[in-house]
């Protein structure tokens, strides 16, 4: 406590009153109401607290229940993680590339280059791969013009289209922990496994992973959040048909249903949190490394 | 680098003679390798972003680049006359200017808790305050609507979008603090105690000035993050729009190359606005330099 009282009492005051309102008044109430608002059934103002206004799973029986809703769940997830591997298999050469080149000139504009993309909003990145990808899109006239393909290809109806878009969209958010993990690694260690005659695959498995594993957990966890958070990527790359799971959520807020929105909502918060366990367990890493 | 290690065992030298020639050949395919995944990488990353902005400047009612229709400035020139336009953009610079107060007011506050104080049950405390940056954007702007809406009857409004956005970009702004106060000398403020200043004096002349880089890097962060919001501010900002919000509504419509024409002139505000921060940092470190060599002569 002695290093606290350096601040005063206005010093104590300020964290005090800043943490708590931030901790109170914009996490821990508003979660616990979505949660309370989940419990309970969608009913008109004037049933609110009346006999019929009482905690139930009913909400939950339909998100995850219903075949419907459960097939776009599934997808979801499964989308999600497909998303993840596919972007952390981009990423990690790359990352590892810049982290081994130190300062050499070529790195700041790769950083550049790199940035340029998340300059602009996911709305708008999301509109150029619309560009590339449509029914006469840039890609299409190439293909069917070098006649590889005699039709053009819909990339919107069987996911290639979101898969493309959320790699696209969160690839910084996987490199960036990837590479400043990788950073500070020794590059003697690479040298003395390379002498002692370890493989290419041997050096990451057994030296650049276990060093750079916070930071390959937290890119996994930020980049799956993301994606299966997103609401911009699939409703612009998704085609008419297949749904997101986010949408789900926007559409019974749009309808007043609350409550069913929370439920929604409350499926996904466990889903992240599901699989921040499954990532801290494989890569042995506490809340603290990630999160830093 | 293999040959070099090994030649240095004389034992190890007859092999090191066949590894090398191996190694040799196997470099250059790895070289070539990486060269293909590079040009792919930077190819996948820039080329959606060069067709978007190349599109604005083609004549053709479709943003598309062929058929290419001719050179055209027509489209920055319609994105220009929407009035919806310029109130979204005084929104998106309303919400980030607040954002920014509010993210480093408490992102201050929480680093110092975690780098000052040794409070009870640290590490729930910490998970909490850091939670809002593992969850999904839009959890927490339903939530955000739902407490607010439920509490005080606060339909959605630009406030609401600050409050949301505040909720997670504040946990940034508190990592960036933390970083930095982690490699502050607390000698410093205890020998200005010690030389009797009070304690608001040793923040305001000590703390403070060491913190500004952290500051400039928070607020950065914070007002890019507040812009480029879509998810938490798509439940919170009910009928208003923010230039995200516009976009979105305005690509739902069917679109005209003015989308594009904005898109491009957002990634040259952008560029101009990265290049002045890079100066401004680097003009501050030149001065910071000056006076530390200034002291120690």
């Amino acid at each position: 406590m002695s290093s606290g009282q350096r601040f005063g009492t206005l010093g104590l005051l300020y964290v005090i009153l800043t943490c708590g309102i931030w901790m109170l008044l914009l996490i821990v109430a508003p979660a616990a109401m979505m949660m309370d608002f989940a419990f309970r059934p969608f009913l008109p103002p004037t049933e609110w607290g009346s006999a019929a206004d009482v905690y139930t799973l009913r909400n939950f029986g339909t998100a995850l229940g219903d075949e419907f809703n459960r097939a776009i769940f599934l997808k979801t997830v499964w989308a999600s993680v497909v998303t993840t591997g596919i972007a952390f298999v981009v990423c990690y050469p790359i990352s590892y590339i810049l982290a081994r080149a130190g300062r050499s000139s070529w790195v700041g504009i790769a950083m550049i280059a790199l940035l340029v993309p998340f300059w602009i909003n996911e709305v708008l990145r999301s509109f150029a791969w619309q560009l590339l990808l449509a029914h006469d899109g840039f890609f299409n006239q190439v293909l069917v013009g070098l006649r590889l393909v005699s039709q053009p290809v819909d990339f919107f109806s069987r996911n290639v289209g979101v898969l493309i878009g959320l790699v696209y969209t969160y690839i910084l958010f996987m490199i960036f922990p990837m590479y400043s993990a990788m950073e500070n690694l020794d590059q003697n260690q690479i040298e003395a496994a390379r002498d002692l005659g370890a493989p290419w695959w041997r050096i990451h498995w057994d030296v650049v992973i276990p060093h750079a594993k916070s930071g390959l957990a937290s890119g996994c966890i930020v980049t799956f959040m993301l994606a299966a958070g997103s609401y911009a990527v699939p409703q612009m790359l998704g085609g008419t048909r297949s749904l997101w799971f986010t949408q789900l959520i926007y559409n019974q807020f749009e309808a007043i249903n609350w409550n069913m929105g929370a439920a929604y909502a409350m499926c996904l918060v466990v889903l992240c949190v599901a699989f921040i366990l499954v990532m801290m367990s494989l890569f042995r890493v506490r809340l603290r490394d990630i999160a830093r | 680098m293999s040959v070099d290690g090994l030649s240095r065992h004389s034992e190890l030298r007859a092999a090191s003679v066949s590894l090398g020639a191996h190694s040799v050949r196997a470099d250059g395919i790895l070289r070539l390798v990486t060269g293909v995944y590079l040009v792919l990488l930077f190819a996948y990353l820039l080329l959606p972003l060069i067709y978007m902005i190349a599109a604005a400047f083609n004549m053709s009612r479709f943003p598309m680049l062929t058929p290419w229709r001719g050179f055209t400035l027509q489209w920055f020139a319609e994105a220009w006359k929407e009035a919806r336009l310029w109130h979204a953009l005084g929104r998106s610079v309303l919400i980030g200017g607040c954002v920014v107060v509010v993210s480093i007011v408490l992102g201050l506050g929480g680093a110092l808790l975690f780098t000052r104080f040794r409070p009870p049950a640290r590490s729930l405390l910490y998970s909490v305050l850091v939670s809002p940056i593992l969850m999904p954007g839009i959890v927490i702007g339903l939530s955000t609507a739902i407490f607010w809406d439920r509490t005080l009857q606060l339909p959605g409004f630009w406030g609401l979008a600050v409050l949301g956005q505040s909720t997670f970009i504040s946990a940034y702004c508190m990592l960036i603090f933390m970083a930095r106060l982690q490699r502050f000398d607390v000698e410093l403020e205890e020998a200005a105690l010690d030389l009797g200043a009070s304690p608001l004096q040793v923040f305001r002349t000590v703390t403070l000035p060491y913190l500004r880089p952290a500051m400039y890097s928070a607020a950065a962060l914070a007002f890019m993050q507040s812009f480029d919001n879509f998810n938490t501010t798509l439940f919170t900002i009910g009928n208003d729009e923010t230039l995200t919000i516009y976009i979105a509504a305005k690509l739902k419509q069917g679109v005209t190359p003015a989308v594009n024409a904005l898109a491009c002139a957002m990634v040259a505000t952008t560029i101009v606005g990265g290049v002045a921060y890079e100066l401004a940092r680097r003009r501050e470190a030149a001065r910071v330099a000056r006076r530390v060599r200034a002291v120690d002569a």
